[in-house]
């Protein structure tokens, strides 16, 4: 079992929080110019990575909000807790270098 | 105000009409409990605002002017004249007053609260259907909770006069420190038979008599 600290609440069990899967995956920014390959990467393909990992948990049964953390897919430690759309502390964590800063519209609602 | 939502209550029916959600369990309630160490009954109808707004906007101003404050931080809640504001999250707060605070009742909150978010950004929904409220309350009250609540319950953490959004017995619910020993479980209406029979099952072992 995790300990979460949300933002907003403080340390809360994990089975408070839902997961979001990876943190940083920006929307494109002209979707239409996107083939089906590049599509299809864009909504399914994700890093595996072991090691530091950003991604996204929202607070379900606690206030509801989007946060971004950064883990250790390896160790289960977690490194950092930082607000959507702010880039990952230290930023050389998969999925935060390049065009990431911005999550999907709508991700912090 | 108070005698005109008496006459209306008595005049137009609404009250006879209201079923709770956890009416048909007020027997086993009153059955499982045992004064001063366990026990719950439901307290119906209260009347219930969701409010979204930010707290530092002008309309969260003019809304914590009706509802008596919005509070700051998780945990917090503001109380004025039997009104109480829970905190849900950054910009979601829940209203909470008696019953005749309703309108269908006499009372004026909701429109006073619509009218304070005036065209600013932000919403005031009634709410007063979605939960019911159970009192827990008695010295094993959070030995009860403890059951199936992942929180710190105890009193050096969890301090009378907050409340928090958590889960209680897998049941999303809202548990509100009332006093001492006493907490209120706010489940959302169609969890109250589930949730209620869960505390009663809680409590069956601190309301029985002792065993030699
Ligand atoms: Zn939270």
């Amino acid at each position: 079992m995790l300990l979460i600290s949300c933002p907003n609440c403080g340390p809360r069990d994990e089975t408070e929080f839902h997961y979001g899967g990876q943190a940083h995956v920006a929307y494109p920014e002209d979707p239409y110019a996107l083939n089906d390959r590049e599509w299809a990467e864009y909504l399914f393909y994700r890093d595996n990575t072991k090691g530091a990992y950003a991604e996204r948990w929202v607070h379900s049964t606690g206030c509801r909000q989007w946060f971004n953390m950064l883990r250790d897919t390896v160790s289960y430690e977690i490194q950092a807790v930082y607000p959507m759309g702010t880039p990952a502390p230290g930023g050389s964590a998969p999925g935060t270098t390049a065009n990431t800063a911005q999550a999907p519209e709508g991700a912090s609602k | 105000m108070v005698e005109t939502a008496a006459a209306t209550a008595s005049n137009n029916g609404v009250r006879e009409a209201r079923r709770s959600p956890a009416a048909h369990l007020a027997g086993t309630f009153e059955a499982a409990s045992l004064a001063g160490v366990a026990e719950i009954k439901e307290i119906p109808f209260q009347t219930m605002a969701g409010i979204r707004v930010q707290r530092d906007s002008d309309a969260g101003a003019r809304i914590a002017q009706v509802a008596g404050g919005l509070p700051a931080t998780c945990g917090e809640v503001v109380e004025r004249d039997g009104v109480s504001v829970l905190w849900l999250g950054p910009a979601e707060f829940l209203v909470i007053a008696p019953e005749n605070a309703h309108e269908s009742l006499g009372g004026d909150l909701l429109p006073a609260l619509t009218e304070a978010l005036g065209d600013g950004q932000g919403q005031v929904v009634d709410l007063s259907a979605n939960r019911t409220v159970f009192e827990l309350s008695g010295t094993r009250a959070r030995d009860v909770l403890e059951k199936g609540c992942s929180l710190d319950l105890h009193p050096r953490s969890f301090k009378a006069g907050t409340a928090l959004s958590t889960e209680i017995g897998h049941i999303p619910a809202i548990l509100w420190k009332s006093g001492e020993d006493t907490f209120q479980v706010l489940p959302r209406a169609s969890f109250a038979d589930f949730l209620g029979r869960w505390l009663v099952d809680g409590m069956r072992e601190f309301a029985s008599p002792e065993v030699p």
